[in-house]
């Protein structure tokens, strides 16, 4: 362990401003990056379960050629 | 090796791969992150020149190295998509831009940030933060010229140009601290060479770069999925798979 206490931790040797703003930002970036992405996951899912309700419901929709 | 290729590039075998990949990345990802950083933030020893202020390398040169990687690796499946016609490689190729941005401009801003202790100044047009910025600026010109086409496919060619000409700067970036000596200090890792630094710091700093690459290869492969689910949607196999519950 570099330090002795919780608040000598946090102060960073009078650096604590810049470590932890910087390391905040990155964790921000990444959480906010995952986020989004199984947002975008959970969206695009959800779409095509409703399609394929809608297709069920409706049989003789016209499909797409696949 | 062509029926390979093509079998790789299929959206449907790509999806069941990436599907099975994918955990593995994550606790990866989340594993090497978390261990690094409770080692490089309280374990490892202060710098005898810069005090606590050096513990911003923990997260600068992870991003730094992704955000250069993920460039070469955008051009890389760029130039697979323009020769082989792969589909796949667009879409990876498409998710990867956003990232690299997003990683690009954290390496910018955690670099500022540990510039005003250590340099006393937030910026300076130094050749290493001038191709950084000229990066950020590549990947939002990849980003905006996909989206400004009315077809995706010359939206797709035209991202594909631009990355695979953009990718000149990553010499530029990766030699200035070289061919101009200004500020920004020559390189203090390689994962091939020996370590410059204590190896208590080195360390830490090992997991947190091998763990942003795990991130990066985990986001692209979610992501590229998604891809294929937004681009494929109309095909049987996906729609058998919505039906399924996914």
């Amino acid at each position: 362990m570099a330090f002795d206490s919780l608040d000598a931790f946090f102060a960073m040797g009078g650096y604590g401003t810049y470590v932890w703003s910087a390391w905040a930002v990155t964790a921000l970036a990444m959480v906010g990056s995952v986020l989004h992405a199984r947002r975008e996951r959970r969206g695009l899912l959800r779409d095509l379960e409703r399609r394929a309700r809608r297709e069920a419901a409706n049989p003789r929709t016209d499909r797409d050629a696949s | 090796m062509w029926a390979f290729i093509h079998k790789v590039g299929s959206p449907k075998w790509f999806y069941g791969i990436s599907g099975r990949l994918l955990p593995w990345c994550w606790t990866l990802a989340v594993a090497l992150i978390l261990i690094g950083s409770v080692w490089g933030l309280a374990f490892a020893p202060a710098d005898y020149q810069q005090g606590d202020s050096f513990r911003i390398i923990y997260v600068h040169v992870p991003a730094a190295f992704l955000a250069q990687s993920i460039f070469v690796s955008m051009a890389a499946a760029a130039l697979v998509f323009m020769v082989w016609k792969i589909k796949v490689a667009d879409m990876a190729a498409a998710v990867m831009a956003p990232l690299g941005a997003v990683m690009t401009f954290v390496a910018l801003f955690t670099g500022s940030v540990w510039g005003m202790p250590t340099w006393g100044t937030w910026w300076i047009w130094d050749a290493r933060l001038t191709s950084m910025l000229i990066l950020l600026f590549l990947y939002l010109g990849v980003i905006a010229l996909r989206g400004a086409f009315a077809s995706r496919d010359s939206g797709s060619r035209a991202a594909s140009v631009l990355a695979m000409v953009g990718v000149i700067n990553i010499p530029v970036i990766k030699y200035s601290v070289d061919w101009w000596y200004t500020l920004h200090q020559p390189a203090s890792f390689s994962i091939t060479s020996r370590p410059s630094m204590p190896v208590e710091m080195w360390w830490p700093l090992l997991l947190m770069v091998l763990g942003f690459y795990a991130f990066f290869m985990a986001m692209t492969l979610m992501r590229t999925r998604s891809e294929i689910l937004r681009r494929e949607a109309g095909k049987h196999w996906v729609r058998e798979l919505a039906a399924g519950g996914a």
